[in-house]
């Protein structure tokens, strides 16, 4: 059950709730997360399911901390804050866990494109190779036998490894970086776009975002507004021009500058991150703080950029 | 909502079974004819959405007409429900029991869970092998979790498509059986065996719980009235529902599923939720591997399980409970549908329940293979029509469970027990048992035994007690061990018969009673072995959600294959056990749900408890 990220400014002024957080008193407003509190506090929380315009899903439990009086670890991205909770942040277990969810999604999913990783392995001693040798190349990870799969010997550590996906010429999707983390299938579906055209499919590690049948996007009910790209925290989802420097070995984002203007396709007034090097636009995001779009765009603002950088000696007009 | 589908079509047999179940569709997209208008989008309003708590028995409609679910079928069941067909394919690939590839329409499912294992199914699953080829959906057999009839092993479950399907429980299975199932149908098969079998008790005096099965016709709600049915539930009806609940309170019934949570409380806190309409909820997905207790009730006394959730429901002010059962259980289910059709004719279910001004309605939603669906927030997403995926807690159920509203979740055990309270009142009945561990008790007992079966004893008798019960192990051998609470449970040693089986007992020796298992090993059985199967269990029925389960499971097993592979290497068996230290403690720790916090208590206890795979040995 999906809950729609409420947008728009609060009304009445909220009751402060007063928190520790690794022997310190924190105050945050009734309602916020101990994400929020642990921000306030300064600490520095590992984040990867979590997402500023999205219903918490806490899926991916990097997050977790220490909270006085509760059996297990508790998500500090979704939990809300009560008066005098006791929260501890970098206590050996928390750091355990951490370390353990970085190990255990590093030697399954390709995270070199997913932003901070290398920092967060380094502070919690990740060692994801004691799992063994990753296994190889997937070709039927569309083929769903829910509750079976085949037990090898040991020898290789599962992966998500599989081809990557490119059926358009907007974007591409890259699963062997996809940890599962829901925001896109949230994006597309109730929580903003309202689309369904991309969904979980399967069960455990087996599981896969997927169209239904894994019908090929064009065929399926994705209208591309990139809303799914826009919250994709690993790169498992980028825009076709990004997939193609990088392949070229051109993508090279210490060259970019970001732009924001105003989409001039139609009246609704959604804000665009140009982001651009070698003076052209390489992609488009869109800030998700700004009360028109959160983030969002449609097919026009997301992909329609060609037309002004098409140059005379291109062929274009 | 504008949905959009591609143009593949449902086949005649596929939109009948849909029809049938939903009734003729109207409009273009809705079965009628399609003109220019309809293109290929989908116009629905609320109504049609608000079915989709429908997606999952569309789903078995289909599946059991033709085995599997085509792209039309699926499709025809997104339009009519006005959901969009990436969701219905994202719930029928969750359960096992659907599938989403073309297969023949008969299958059979051969348990090779630990029960089983421990009871012949290897040789079974190899002599199958040679006759029909590996296991697989395209050669007619699979492998098959727990499947509940654990007192038979080894078993398996018959299935064969079509209108009517026919699915039927075989144990203990044997080859020539499973080919004859496959050959000619499963209605060649010789009768399953009746509910008493599974009760070695029956017919003895002072059973509480297990006094009708096998004494009276579970189809017949005259034998359930002649033998004190419905007494419970006009003992209620003088009371009010604050009073029931009172009783329920006083007579400290813990919940028989797992947690062991009182259960007068869950009824209170519920009762006490402004919000309505509230839900009742009974979990009968009963998939826990080892336990079967339920499935001896559902068959033996379905009218005991309609009375007990009556009863509940006027308790905590519900007017609608769902019955969860896994699909795995037909007879259970055939026996249910006949019990609430029979109730409902004599006014026991439905509106103004014997003139009390009150009305209460059932319904019977099946699993299709998800063992996940037996968490108490799971069942929720499963009976809404979604995938089977736990919540996150809090909200905990008593303030927002099935459909956002405030629901009770009580094992078909735990219910039953009700009607008891009801007629001896909580205090007399509470006297039952020891203190913390109140009433009568199921143990599912199996394994290497002489006489397994569902056992009915006040809590209190030891686990020496109940294996004496069960005819210990067979001359000639030695017990081994013995897994309490399922594979979400724990081992303990052959000399730890002491160990009282009351829920203060098992946390005073460290261990669990979980759902009620006893699964004795004698030394004949490879208990590696068994661990491998425990977390093969795990990884298949991880729902997926959170990582530390889905891809600690995974870990899990490959460190147990390791170890299975290089026993003699010292040095790699202690990296691979810590390993499962360390992924073990990041799943208690991390995951969402009990599934994950518990997939490696099994492996823990037997590396603890036993010593098997110990460092050193
Ligand atoms: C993975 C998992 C599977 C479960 N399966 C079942 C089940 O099949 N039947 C059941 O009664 N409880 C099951 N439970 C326990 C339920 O979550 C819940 O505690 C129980 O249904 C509550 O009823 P009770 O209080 O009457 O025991 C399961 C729990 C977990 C975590
Ligand atoms: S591009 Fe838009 S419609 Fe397409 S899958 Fe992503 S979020 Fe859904
Ligand atoms: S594709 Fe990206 S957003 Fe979607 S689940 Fe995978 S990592 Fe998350
Ligand atoms: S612990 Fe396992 S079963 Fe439970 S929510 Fe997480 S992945 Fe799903
Ligand atoms: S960021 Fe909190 S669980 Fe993923």
């Amino acid at each position: 059950m999906n809950i729609h990220y409420p947008g728009g400014p609060a009304v009445t002024p909220v009751k402060q709730i007063t928190i520790v957080i690794d022997g310190e008193e924190v105050s945050v407003p009734e309602g916020s997360t101990i994400l929020t509190a642990c921000n306030a506090a300064g600490k520095d929380i590992p984040t990867l399911c979590y997402g500023d315009t999205l219903t918490p899903k806490n899926a991916c439990r990097v997050c977790m901390v220490e909270l006085k009086g509760s059996r297990v670890l508790v998500p500090s991205c979704s939990r809300k804050v009560q008066p005098d909770m006791v929260v501890m942040t970098d206590t050996d277990r928390v750091r355990h866990s951490r370390r353990l969810v970085l190990e255990l999604l590093d030697s399954s999913v390709d995270l070199s494109t997913t932003p901070r990783i290398p920092e967060w392995k380094e502070r919690y001693n990740v060692d994801s190779d004691r799992y063994g040798k990753r296994a190889s190349e997937s070709l039927t990870r569309d083929v769903h036998d829910p509750g079976e799969h085949h037990a090898g010997n040991g020898d290789v550590a599962a992966t998500m490894c599989q081809p990557i996906k490119i059926d358009n010429d907007l974007y591409v999707r890259d699963y062997s970086k996809c940890i599962l983390c829901y925001k896109c299938v949230d994006a597309c579906g109730t929580q903003w776009q309202n689309s369904f055209a991309i969904q979980i499919a399967g069960r455990g590690f087996d599981s896969q975002i997927s169209t239904e049948f894994a019908a090929e996007l064009p065929e399926s009910a994705c209208v591309f507004c990139g809303n799914c790209v826009e919250v994709c925290p690993t790169g498992a989802l980028s825009f076709k021009s990004e997939h193609d420097m990088r392949v070229a070995g051109t993508w090279d984002e210490s060259q970019q500058t970001e732009t924001t203007t105003v989409c001039t396709y139609c009246g609704v007034g959604c804000n665009l991150n140009l982001h651009v090097q070698d003076n052209q636009i390489v992609k488009v995001t869109s800030p998700h703080d700004h009360s028109v779009g959160h983030g969002n765009l449609c097919i026009k603002g997301r992909f329609g950029f060609q037309h002004v950088q098409n140059r005379k000696e291109d062929g274009g007009s | 909502m504008d949905l959009k589908f591609s143009n593949a079509e449902p086949f005649a047999d596929e939109r009948d079974a849909v029809d049938r179940l939903l009734g003729a569709g109207d409009g273009g997209w809705h079965g009628g004819q399609r003109d220019e208008e309809d293109h290929r989008r989908a116009h629905s309003g609320h109504a049609a959405r608000s079915q989709r708590h429908l997606v999952m028995e569309a789903l078995h409609a289909v599946n059991d007409r033709v085995g599997w679910i085509s792209p039309g079928a699926l499709n025809y069941i997104g339009r009519r429900l006005s959901v969009a067909p990436a969701d219905v394919y994202s719930v029928a690939t969750f359960y096992a029991l659907f599938s989403t590839n073309v297969r023949p329409k008969r299958i059979v499912h051969v348990c090779t869970d630990i029960a089983c294992m421990a009871r012949g199914s290897k040789e079974i699953c190899a002599g199958l092998e040679k006759q029909l080829g590996p296991a697989s959906a395209t050669n007619g057999w699979k492998h098959s979790p727990c499947l509940g009839v654990c007192e038979r092993a080894p078993a398996a479950m018959a299935v064969e498509a079509g209108d009517p399907p026919h699915e039927h429980l075989i144990g203990p299975a044997t080859v020539d059986e499973i080919v004859l199932a496959l050959n000619e149908g499963p209605a060649a098969l010789a009768a399953e065996a009746p509910p008493v079998m599974a009760v070695p008790q029956a017919g003895q005096e002072g059973l509480m719980l297990l006094k009708r099965v096998g004494q009276v016709d579970p189809e017949s709600i005259d034998d359930y009235l002649t033998t004190n049915g419905y007494a419970g539930l006009r003992r209620a009806f003088d009371m009010s529902p604050g009073e029931v609940i009172s009783e329920v309170k006083e007579s400290r019934l813990m919940g028989r599923g797992g947690a062991a949570f009182p259960a007068g409380v869950k009824w209170e806190s519920t009762a006490k939720q402004p919000a309505t309409p509230r839900y009742l909820v009974c979990n009968a997905d009963e998939s826990e591997p080892g336990t079967f207790k339920d499935r001896a009730i559902l068959e033996g006394d379905p009218f005991a399980l309609i009375e007990s959730m009556t009863i509940a429901g006027y308790g905590i002010g519900a007017e609608r409970g769902y019955i969860y059962l896994r699909g795995e259980y037909p007879r259970a289910y055939r026996m249910l549908r006949n019990a609430i059709e029979k109730a409902r004719e004599r006014g026991f279910l439905g509106a103004d329940i014997l003139g009390k001004g009150w009305s209460f309605e059932l319904e019977i939603r099946r699993g299709a293979g998800a063992y996940i669906c037996g968490e108490e927030t799971a069942i929720f997403n499963s009976i809404e029509g979604y995938r089977g995926e736990p919540r996150s807690k809090p909200p905990f159920p008593f303030e927002a469970g099935l459909f956002g509203k405030p629901t009770v979740v009580n094992n078909v055990e735990t219910l039953c027990n009700v009607p008891l309270i009801m007629q001896m009142g909580g205090a007399e009945y509470a006297r039952i048992g020891t203190e913390g561990s109140t009433g009568p008790k199921l143990f599912c007992v199996s394994g290497n035994l002489v006489l397994p079966g569902v056992y009915e004893v006040p809590f209190g008798a030891t686990l020496g007690d109940i294996l004496k019960l069960a005819g210990g192990v067979p001359e000639g051998r030695k017990l081994q061990a013995v897994l309490l609470g399922g594979a979400a449970g724990g081992f303990v040693r052959a000399d730890e018969l002491d160990i009282p089986l009351t829920f203060e007992g098992a946390r005073a020796n460290n261990t669990t009673l979980g759902s009620g298992v006893v699964l004795a090993f004698d030394d004949t059985v490879d208990l590696p072995g068994i661990l491998l199967r425990i977390a093969r269990f795990f990884r298949d029925e991880s729902c997926g959600q959170c990582v530390p389960c889905r891809v600690g499971t995974v870990r899990q097993e490959e460190a147990l294959l390791r170890i299975a592979h290089n026993r003699h290497d010292a040095a790699s068996k202690g990296r691979d056990v810590g390993i499962l230290r360390d992924v073990g403690l990041a799943m208690k720790d991390s995951s969402i749900c009990g599934l994950g916090q518990a997939a490696w208590n099994a492996v823990e206890s037997a590396i603890d408890r036993l010593g098997v795979l110990r460092e050193s040995r």
